[in-house]
């Protein structure tokens, strides 16, 4: 037990560490981006949320697949935890994404950007996958619904994608255009540091809750084995 | 093959089923038809043919929910589906059947509003056709899926439609971009990379949703 | 084939446990039933006797312990408290799914003996649903017997019977007893006592 504890502090510390030094970074040391100004800084936060909420979804399907494979119960539980903690930074990505669409263009929203559009289906899928769970009660049926659901997402991320860039051809949305990822070396230094800095938080929070729900789980075992 | 001796009686069986009870079919058909005519007077009289391509599709979505909603009911009743589940066939023999019976529904859904369409709306050209043919097989395989999933729910009915639309965005965009695009070629393939890939996810999945 | 009684173990179960969210239905079992042994399982109502054999037909999974059934599915029969046949469908129809299902070889003739032995052929063409609750236990026990399985699951096999159906159980069970492995939750437990090679009371 004590050996977990330690990957858990080491984990939190490691995060706390970088997002500290990332969030420095993006905002005193990354050079000025000659169009956009200071309100490009953004991008280092927005970015690296969306991705990691990538990396969150794909973690929740790893281990929905091993969930189908082995039948282990434990896994119901990470993949469930991957997808909230994805379901959460992907929130995130929505919101950060609408403050630099304010700030660049003036408007809260935009159908042209790409990945926020992508980001909103994905947000009503995930809330959906949050509707089953609640709708079904807990056990092993539960668990594999949950589970293949959480497949069917990440098959439905790049098909979305493809979709969403297929129908800007008839869609023609009011299209604000912004300067494409060519990152100066020092600005991808940033990039890189702030990425880790979500993922590590990711990895912490996921490691923190996952704890947290176990113990919940064993104390409620040992209720009942007391009555 | 036993597999396909197997979804042949499953899907005898569906069809036996409707044919008693002749309830969903004609609730599909009637329900295309009024939608069409809501549309009609939902849209402005400057709005494009687009936006009524677009309504087409929305009323097809809907008319297959209508359908997918009811597809394990007569299973839900008594238990049915234990028994199915208990047989020594694959359960995938299950889905690829009553995946077989919702393509039946859509294309007579379809065979109705489609000159209904025509009718009230503008003319109905190949590419409609074609891209609504590779759009029922997506829509089928997905939503036959997701019905078992809801059905196994307490929610149920409600839970089918939040489960299914976001699911089915990237079918809109093939269907109507078809329809509406100069060169549906891209669109139409697009279509059938979605069905290839969700219809091989469906039916492999489809055990882990009837079982424990 | 395992038809001498007390050879192959066909059910095993250690530590095993169901719960359904919060509650649980069954704690810590640990049973052995060899082929041709009948297990009768008693106990009061929600003392898990019909999650213990759902859960030996495979329709429940174990939350805690291990269970092994070591035949395959088609060679278990599963008598459950609902009938799991189509209320829309007719006798005949109804069976003749399971029999092609259960790739039941000479499908008609077997259906027919089973719908006489139960006297329900002269109803195989109504509808399920205009049955009596009598005449489904029949129908699902019929549907239960049709692929001749080596394992017999009956949750509470004489319930919506009169007397002359219970007989015709009786009859069914004796006749079963040594080849078939059984296992028989029922509430009224003397009318399988003497059948029965091993006991399991549920608390």
């Amino acid at each position: 037990m004590s050996l977990s504890n330690n990957r858990a502090v080491l984990l939190a510390a490691a995060a706390s560490m970088l997002l500290v030094a990332g969030l420095a970074l993006a905002l005193f040391w990354a050079p000025e981006d000659a169009d956009q100004g200071f309100s490009q800084r953004i991008f280092y936060i927005h970015v690296p949320i969306a991705l990691t909420a990538y990396a969150c979804f794909g973690w929740g399907a790893w281990k929905a697949l091993r969930l189908l494979w082995t039948r282990e119960s434990r896994y119901d539980l990470e993949s469930y935890t991957a997808v909230h903690m994805g379901l959460i930074f992907g929130i995130l990505t929505l919101v950060t994404g609408s403050i630099w669409a304010k700030i660049s263009w003036g408007v809260w929203w935009t159908w042209s950007e790409r990945q926020l559009t992508l980001f909103l289906v994905l947000f009503l899928f995930y809330c959906a996958y949050f509707m089953l769970r609640f709708s079904v009660e807990p056990g092993p049926r539960r668990a594999n619904l949950s589970a293949v659901y959480a497949l069917f997402g990440v098959a439905l991320i790049p098909v979305s994608f493809l979709a969403i860039r297929l129908a800007e051809n008839f869609i023609h949305p009011v299209v604000f255009t912004r300067d494409g990822p060519q990152m100066s070396g020092s600005m991808f230094v940033v990039f890189c540091v702030c990425l880790a800095a979500m993922l590590a938080l990711f990895a912490s929070l996921y490691t923190n809750e996952l704890t947290g729900k176990r113990l919940d789980a064993r104390l409620r075992e040992l209720r009942e084995a007391l009555e | 093959m036993t597999y396909f001796a197997d979804v042949a009686a499953l899907a005898r069986k569906d069809i036996l089923l409707e044919l008693r009870s002749r309830d969903t079919l004609p609730a599909m058909l009637l329900f295309v038809v009024s939608a069409l005519v809501v549309f009609h007077f939902s849209l402005p009289s400057e709005a494009s043919a687009t936006a009524s391509t677009g309504l087409l599709w929305i009323a097809l979505l809907f008319t297959a929910l209508l359908g997918l909603g009811r597809a394990f009911t007569a299973e839900r009743e008594q238990r049915v589906l234990d028994g199915l589940v208990l047989a020594p066939c694959d359960r995938s023999a299950i889905w690829l059947a009553k995946c077989l019976g919702v393509l039946v529904f859509l294309g007579v859904a379809e065979a109705v509003a489609l000159p209904a369409y025509g009718l009230f709306f503008e003319p109905v050209g190949w590419e409609l056709v074609a891209a609504i043919l590779l759009a029922n097989l997506g829509l089928a395989a997905v939503g036959t899926l997701l019905a078992a999933m809801a059905a196994a729910s307490r929610a149920r009915e409600l839970l089918l439609p939040l489960l299914f639309l976001p699911l089915v965005i990237p079918v809109v965009v093939g269907g109507v971009g078809a329809t509406v695009v100069d060169d549906p070629g891209r669109y139409l393939g697009f279509l059938a990379l979605y069905d290839l890939i969700f219809a091989i996810l469906s039916w492999a999945s489809f055990e882990y949703v009837v079982v424990e | 084939m395992g038809s001498e009684t007390g050879r192959v173990t066909v059910i095993s179960a250690r530590g095993l446990g169901r719960r359904f969210g919060s509650k649980r239905v069954l704690r810590d079992l640990d049973l052995e039933v060899r082929s041709g042994e009948v297990l009768l399982v008693t106990g009061p109502n929600g003392s898990g006797k019909s999650t213990l054999l759902a859960l030996m037909a495979g329709l429940l999974a174990p939350t805690e312990g291990e269970l092994e059934v070591d035949l395959p599915r088609g060679r278990i029969g599963y008598l459950a408290h609902e009938s799991l046949v189509y209320k829309e469908l007719t006798a005949l129809e109804n069976l003749d799914l399971y029999g092609r299902l259960y790739h039941v070889p000479e499908r008609r003739e077997t259906i027919g003996a089973l719908l006489e032995r139960f006297g329900l052929w002269d109803a195989r063409h109504q509808r399920v649903g205009s049955f009596s609750r009598g005449m489904q236990q029949r129908l699902a026990l019929c549907r239960v017997l049709l692929h001749g399985p080596e394992l017999l699951l009956l949750d509470e096999p004489h319930s919506s019977l009169d007397a002359d159906a219970s007989s015709l159980v009786d009859v069914l069970l004796s006749e079963l007893a040594g080849q078939t492995t059984m296992a028989v939750a029922t509430h009224d437990p003397n009318r399988v006592q003497r059948l029965a090679t091993q006991s399991l009371v549920l608390a």
